[in-house]
């Protein structure tokens, strides 16, 4: 206590997130992300007006840990929900959390189609190159080479394509007023990583449009690999090929 | 002179905090949380510079910091 009368608290967890114990596996980036998300809700004093749209995948669970209105979508359709809420709503501030399977593969038409319509919704989008829940089978988003439990001589371009890159994708059309790729491995990307999603928010509550921001995440568990390989891989392997930065940002354009 | 304050509870000893902190001074605890992990504490206390670089990377927002 007496630390607490004498100095200064600089960092807590955010008031946007419950106390509930996050359900991830030792050195995941969702926690990362969830806090990143509730620290965005925090600065623009919107959690009251928020409504989530969780995913389905390991993030599944968002509901308990958001002090916001929260709903789990069927797997892949959560920009279908959020066009229904944001439309019947439009005052509400509306986001889906979702992961590579839900959002690349699943529900590929449904985020395709939801940033062609220029929704004013805030996605978040959580590429770890797997499907962690389900035990780490091959998803669009895994690396050329890269061994999983449905390519275990390593994914080969020639029957199974190259990864896919939504950013790169989304950012061919017209309508989405942001979109970002962003990394935590280091201080400095998670600095950049708060910045993207708090403006990704900011973007729906000014009424300009689709905000995208992609985070590249580790799934040690799923990798077989410990925390600190998991983000070296990332580092190493991912980065090259998922470039970061910002890929449409209506702001500069205009 | 900066504080940090680990909660064991929460923490589920991936040690990102002890590979991301400039000083080094985050070290794994030998004992058990209820968790069964062991749990990341602080050594050398007087050498934290209140960076907070060890809450930033925290995936289960264990970490609090005072400055």
């Amino acid at each position: 206590m007496g630390v607490k009368k004498l100095m200064k608290q600089v960092f807590t967890k955010p008031k946007s997130l419950t106390d509930v114990p996050f359900t991830y596996c030792p050195g995941c980036h969702h926690g990362i992300i969830h806090r990143l998300v509730a620290e965005a809700m925090d600065d623009l004093n919107i959690a009251e007006d928020t409504i989530g749209i969780a995913p389905v995948g390991c993030a599944v669970f968002a509901y308990l840990f958001f002090e916001c209105d929260m709903i789990v979508a069927a797997h892949g359709r959560a920009p279908a929900i959020a066009t229904g809420i944001k439309r019947v709503k439009p005052d509400n501030i509306v986001f889906t959390y979702q992961g590579d399977g839900d959002l690349a593969s699943i529900g590929t038409a449904e985020i395709v189609h939801a940033a062609n319509r220029g929704e004013k919704i805030t996605v978040i989008f959580v590429n770890n190159a797997i499907y962690g829940m389900t035990g780490g089978q091959m998803a669009p988003t895994t690396l050329e080479g890269q061994i999983t439990q449905t390519s275990p001589y390593g994914r080969d371009s020639k029957t199974m394509g190259m990864p896919i890159r939504i950013c790169e994708l989304l950012s061919t059309l017209n309508s989405p007023a942001y979109i970002a790729r962003v990394a935590l491995t280091k201080p400095a990307y998670i600095v950049k990583a708060k910045k993207a999603i708090k403006k990704a928010f900011q973007y729906q509550l000014d009424g300009k449009g689709f905000a995208l921001v992609e985070v590249l995440s580790t799934c040690p568990t799923s990798w077989g690999l410990s925390p600190k390989e998991a983000n070296e891989w990332l580092n190493e392997k991912m980065i090259p090929y998922y470039p970061l930065g910002e890929f449409k940002n209506v702001e500069e354009v205009s | 002179m900066a504080k940090i304050i680990i909660d064991r509870e929460r923490c589920k000893g991936c040690e990102l905090c002890t590979l991301i902190c400039p000083q080094k001074i985050i070290v794994m605890s030998k004992s058990f949380n209820k968790k069964s992990y062991h749990p990341a504490e602080l050594m050398n206390p007087e050498k934290c510079t209140g960076c907070a670089f060890c809450a930033m990377t925290c995936p289960d927002v264990a970490i609090e910091v005072y400055k």
